[in-house]
């Protein structure tokens, strides 16, 4: 395993420069819409973001579960982890559109609202445009100073191959895994939740925080299953990694239908006028059969899928249920997200795609480039010999 | 007593082993040789052995998918039958017949009988509990809980032959060779 060279390592530039080309093209595109329609741009825009931001922030606690608990399966795609983790900088500089259009995506952003009614009054010393500005930017503190700690302490390992670095990154990930969840938590209802201001749900964090992690760790499945030919990935993948991965890809499409089902549920049996109005207007016209589209396609689908060991053992096709789930996630918060502002039916504006595609040919760029940037394996971890050289045992 | 028994002779031929790797190619041969009556004994699970020895396969994964059905239609058809057919009662205006109200306990029901025929459908297939094993005659056998890796080529195959099948097991060079008394 040490023997492998970092010269031996696929060349990302042309899918980097593609990626470029797609974003500059989309963020051009967009910046049409924008001129033709300042409003639809923002709500587009927070579309692709959520993605996007959920993709990057998601490789975070993938990341320091592994350092936790150890497993081949996450040596493998420990290095794209830390490449998404890179990309939080970018992300947020990407955030600044969002403050600059908080007032055409927010009610608690617009002044003439807030002096209507009494609750967003009530609210006002929380929900305002600077601190909820000032909160995103301290959310983004924690996760950045976390990836760059945890990435920067594992390419030192592979410099210098200082075995306490393992124990510093497994001390770090502890308390991490808690800062990270509390950021993440309050970031949901910053960003998401408070699109309805007079409307609140107690597991909403955990659940955008479970569809960040699913769409992260699927997202890595797509990327391993294609780097799974060349070297040096070639000369670690077997059956049996990919197996692990989508046992787990498994249990974090049970946990996310876990916790949206128990908001569900509660707020069904309860019935109270203003927790119900938001699946009420989640399942008006059109709205209603998307949703019973995200349960077949978000759950019932993957579950019975991954059930198979088959299907889990190819990595063709677990690459296919992986790349799935990842359409199925933005859906997902295209359905969260657009009913707020399109209540009446299902309404596509090719915004929608645009903005999505440039941020997402951005941040492909910035990640392609971090992963190149360094051996894709971890070189000098004690514990990839051990996982490789015993067929994983 | 020994006029009852039914095989005379031995139970079959025990290969010694002290590294996990002799036993994947041992076993691997083996079955490349058509041998199909023979187990392995190892202090932990090795992956290479199932493939080698072609044990991936059996009906555990359809017994416990079944139970997860059953149990999950049966949970169901439960609540279905209490909530609207036996015991109607109405509960915040909410219909006999409430989805939302039932999956938690239909969820529960699939994991309940999933797990129970998984137990169940295991000892059925292994056959445990087993009060004797012929393996146990080999005094070393005690070491497979401990960091020997044996092959026992059982004598009901009908490949087996005591020269031949003794020849072929010497030559992935095992520690030690012995005859398992029935």
């Amino acid at each position: 395993m040490t023997t492998n060279s970092p010269a031996s390592q696929p060349d990302f530039s042309r899918p980097q420069t593609l990626a470029l080309g797609v974003g500059v093209a989309g963020l051009a595109l967009s910046a049409v819409g924008w001129l033709a329609s300042p409003e639809q741009f923002f709500r587009s825009y927070l579309l692709g973001y959520l993605f996007w931001v959920g993709l990057a922030i998601g490789c975070l606690p993938l990341l320091m579960i592994q350092h936790l608990t150890g497993g081949a399966w996450g040596l493998v795609i420990r290095r794209p982890l830390e490449a998404g983790a890179r990309t939080l900088p970018l992300m947020l500089v990407l955030f600044v559109p969002l403050v600059l259009g908080a007032h055409s995506l927010y009610e608690w952003a617009r002044p003439e609202m807030v002096a209507g009614s009494e609750v967003l009054r009530h609210k006002a010393p929380y929900l305002n445009t600077t601190f909820w500005a000032v909160r995103t930017a301290v959310y983004f503190a924690v996760w950045i100073a976390l990836g760059h700690r945890l990435s920067g302490w594992s390419r030192e390992q592979d410099r210098n191959g200082d075995l306490r670095l393992s124990r510093k990154m497994q001390m770090l990930s502890g308390p991490g895994i808690v800062f990270y969840f509390l950021a993440v938590t309050f970031a949901a209802v910053d960003w998401v939740m408070s699109l309805d201001p007079h409307w609140s749900s107690t597991i909403f964090g955990p659940l955008i925080a479970a569809g960040q992690l699913l769409n992260a760790f699927a997202f890595m499945i797509v990327l391993l299953a294609l780097l799974s030919e060349t070297p040096p990935i070639s000369a670690v993948v077997r059956p049996d990694i990919f197996q692990d991965l989508g046992k787990l890809m498994l249990a974090f499409v049970m946990v996310w239908a876990y916790f949206a089902f128990s908001q569900y549920l509660i707020i069904w049996a309860g019935n109270l006028p203003e927790e119900i109005r938001w699946y009420l207007e989640h399942s008006r016209g059109g709205w209603m059969a998307l949703g019973i589209l995200i349960i077949v396609f978000h759950f019932f689908v993957p579950f019975f899928l991954l059930l198979s060991r088959d299907l889990k053992r190819s990595r063709r096709t677990l690459a296919m249920v992986a790349a799935g789930v990842v359409v199925v996630r933005f859906v997902e918060i295209f359905w969260t997200v657009t009913p707020l502002f399109h209540p009446a039916d299902v309404t596509v504006h090719w915004l929608d795609l645009a903005v999505p595609a440039g941020i997402g040919g951005l941040w492909l760029w910035a990640f392609l480039g971090q992963l190149g940037s360094q051996p894709l394996l971890p070189l000098h971890d004690p514990y990839l010999r051990e996982a490789f050289e015993h067929g994983g045992h | 007593m020994s006029a009852t028994v039914a095989r005379p002779g031995i139970w079959g031929l025990m290969a010694e082993f002290d590294q996990p790797a002799d036993l994947v190619r041992a076993c691997r041969a083996a079955r490349e040789a058509g041998y199909r009556r023979m187990d392995a004994y190892t202090p932990f699970p090795i992956e290479a052995v199932f493939e080698a020895l072609g044990l991936h396969r059996n009906a555990m994964p359809a017994i416990v998918l079944g139970g997860g059905i059953l149990g999950g239609v049966g949970g169901l058809s439960l609540q279905y039958w209490a909530s609207a057919i036996a015991y109607p009662l109405n509960i915040g205006g909410k219909p006999f017949f409430s989805l939302p109200a039932f999956i938690p306990i239909t969820f529960e029901c699939a994991i309940l009988l999933a797990a129970l025929s998984c137990v169940f459908g295991m000892l059925a297939l292994n056959g445990l509990p087993m009060p004797y094993h012929p393996v146990f005659n080999v005094p070393s056998f005690a070491l497979a809980s401990r960091d020997r890796f044996f092959l026992c080529i059982e004598s009901r195959d009908p490949r087996f032959d005591r020269e031949g099948t003794r020849k072929f097991l010497e030559q992935f060079a095992p520690r030690s060779i012995s005859e398992v008394e029935p």
